[in-house]
């Protein structure tokens, strides 16, 4: 059975949407840093108003029922933005970024929000997917959309290798382990000369069939930046990423990586292999991080060991702290918010692991559960008891 | 073999044979022979940190045995690993709930039946049509189970378990418990911070759930008298990881050992 139809509701509901997009195109579009802190202060008070008198939460309720309106609004939401700022260069590779990092996140949300695997290196494991899209774009013919696979396969391969360490060691050990790698990971770049060094590699653009993503588009005289293909083919693969991550929650598996995160001892009371699902875990999320690596690395085209510091590992795991441990849309706001607002508002950028240090610090005393909290498993969404 | 009451010669369920448990030096079990027989419910009692809690975790695979040999219906289960020991078909309960107070009851009653759902990826998910008969059917199953308990329960199969009182997790905890069909259910002092009247409610919704699952064998470790006399047919005393004594309530009640060691009369 399906959720009672509520017209009304479903009114409220676009006219959120569109007040969203619009919030966003204004937020992306002016330049003035004063006009920028301004419509961020407006954006809180507007939400934290709305919550007030329950609209979130109730728009919250409506939605969390049905997944294929809210799928088609961000993504529909998405194209709309793109088409507005189809010749701005900055602000499309701005939101190519957020969708990148949003299809990493959703590795390391795998990994950290259902299995309690932390990962620290997980700039690292971006890494790997950049690394091995330079390398294989510029030595192999291999077709480029099967390279973004191979990048995945890549991390998830090195990420074998490590999660053996980690398995022997619990919590804030096998993290320090994690982060271990990560910085090993940066100096063995750093040193070797077949992969650059510390001048990094340049990375070919993506190819489909001779469709180059990388040369700026022209429809009927209107010149649309290259970005527009990445965010087209981001948003795709975010899709397919998004309904695996879901399906992994809302099944018996997601089950199971909750019960191993929450007691391993009375999971394995009840014959859970915790190993057999850390690996599970750790190796899908690592995919997804190096998959979303290997697109990254194409549409910047030069990569190098400083891209891959600590400090973006640490940039990932705030989102997934920030956005709600275990809630995919949560990481939605959550990128949005790291990545997009140091790079309009500029007066902060300097400070802003400061910031990104407080934010967390501020979540982690007052909202625990992140901006957006994780809610109840429903193996399928408005499913009602007969 | 021991030499204890054989039961008129039946074979025991679960049999352990010089089981000893060692933390360092200190002696948590001391060559204990135990015996449980099939459909009975057998009352562990005795003082604290006098092994009964250890007896469950070397049991279940939770601690590695030092000595001694554990046979379960015919199996040898001696430091089978607790997954291997709960297909087997041993379930149990744990002293201080180990629920997953974040997740909803029904989540946490599906953790206990690991071992009937299909738990490969491509089944979980690709085959969504599957895997969601798979859903409907552990659905109606684990209602069915809750409703033994408690009606009203069994509607609120998706909230979070942390909202409910005691008595409703230690219901939700035997389920899980339950859920599998094992064929001996290890109850570790279910009445642990419950009231006079949760208790002998959850005793009644015990003696229910023994009578439908034809077959249940159950050890409990209680602390209350009145529950082990009103449920156990047998009763198993120790001490310092040693049996002291065993017998029917009425008869270990009257044992001088057990009475200078638990009991508390001079």
């Amino acid at each position: 059975m399906t959720a009672p139809q509520d017209p009304r509701s479903l009114a409220w509901t676009i006219g959120a949407a569109v007040v969203v997009v619009l919030y966003v195109i204004l937020l992306l579009g002016v330049e003035s840093q004063l006009e920028i802190a301004g419509l961020l202060a407006a954006g809180i008070a507007a939400v934290a108003v709305a919550a007030r008198f329950g609209v979130v939460a109730r728009l919250g309720r409506f939605l969390g029922e049905r997944d294929a309106l809210l799928n088609t609004l961000v993504v529909a939401g998405t194209l709309v933005v793109t088409a507005f700022f189809h010749g701005d260069a900055f602000v499309l590779l701005l939101m190519a970024t957020v969708i990148i990092y949003f299809i990493a996140c959703l590795g390391l949300n795998l990994q950290f929000g259902y299995s309690g695997v932390l990962n620290f290196a997980g700039a690292a494991f971006f890494g790997i997917g950049c690394y091995t899209s330079a390398v294989m774009t510029a030595h192999t013919a291999v077709p480029h959309l099967l390279i973004l696979f191979a990048g995945g396969a890549m991390a998830a391969a090195i990420g074998s290798i490590l999660i053996l360490p980690v398995l022997r060691t619990y919590s804030h050990y096998s993290a320090v382990i994690t982060i271990a790698f990560g910085l090993l990971f940066k100096i063995f770049l750093e040193v070797n000369d077949a992969l650059g060094g510390p001048q990094g590699l340049r990375v070919k653009g993506m190819n489909v069939l001779g469709w180059k993503f990388n040369s700026n588009i022209d429809i009927g005289g209107i010149e649309v930046s290259f970005y527009v293909n990445y965010i087209v083919l981001g948003l795709v693969l975010l899709a397919l990423a998004f309904t695996f991550v879901r399906r992994v929650e809302r099944s018996w598996i997601g089950l199971n990586l909750d019960a191993v995160r929450l007691d391993e001892t009375a999971a394995a009371c009840f014959g859970l292999n915790i190993t057999r699902w850390k690996i599970t875990a750790f190796t899908l999320g690592n995919f997804l991080i190096g998959l979303a690596g290997a697109l990254f690395a194409m549409m910047l085209g030069f990569i190098a060991p400083t891209n891959f510091t600590f400090g973006d590992s640490l940039i990932l795991v705030s989102i997934v702290l920030l956005g709600g441990i275990g809630n995919p849309w949560g990481l939605v706001v959550a990128t949005a918010i790291l990545i997009v607002v140091p790079e309009k508002l500029q007066a902060i950028q300097e400070y802003r692991f400061l910031l990104f240090a407080a934010m967390v610090i501020l979540i982690l005393l007052f909202r625990p559960e992140g901006l957006l909290p994780r809610s109840l498993r429903a193996y399928f969404p408005g499913w009602r008891t007969k | 073999m021991s030499a204890t009451p054989n039961n008129n010669g039946a074979i025991p369920l679960l049999a352990a044979t010089g089981l000893s448990k060692l933390f360092g030096g200190v002696v948590a079990l001391d060559k204990l022979d135990l015996q449980v027989f099939a459909n009975q419910i057998l009352g562990l009692i005795g003082p604290n940190g006098s092994g009964k809690t250890t007896f469950f975790n070397v049991t279940t695979g939770i601690y590695p045995v030092s000595a001694g040999r554990v046979v379960f219906d015919g199996q040898d289960i001696t430091n089978l690993s607790t997954q291997a020991v709960y297909r087997a078909g041993i379930s149990r309960t744990f002293q201080r709930s180990r629920l997953s107070l974040a997740l909803s009851i029904f989540d946490n009653i599906m953790i206990g039946n690991h071992k009937r759902l299909n738990q490969g990826l491509w089944f979980n998910l690709a085959r969504r049509d599957a895997f969601r008969r798979q859903f409907e059917e552990s659905f109606e199953e684990a209602r069915e189970l809750v409703q033994v308990f408690d009606a009203p329960l069994a509607d609120r199969m998706f909230e979070a378990i942390g909202g409910f009182p005691m008595i409703d997790r230690r219901r939700i905890e035997i389920c899980r418990a339950l859920i599998s069909r094992p064929k001996l259910l290890l109850l570790d002092e279910p009445s642990a911070g419950m009231t006079q009247e949760e208790t002998t409610e959850l005793m009644d919704d015990i003696l229910e759930v023994k009578d439908r699952f034809h077959g249940l064998t159950i050890v409990i470790i209680e602390h209350e008298m009145g529950v082990i006399e009103r449920i156990t047919e047998r009763c198993v005393v120790l001490n310092f990881g040693q049996k002291i004594s065993e017998g029917a309530y009425q008869e270990i009640a009257r044992d001088r050992l057990v009475q200078e060691a638990y009991l508390g009369i001079e």
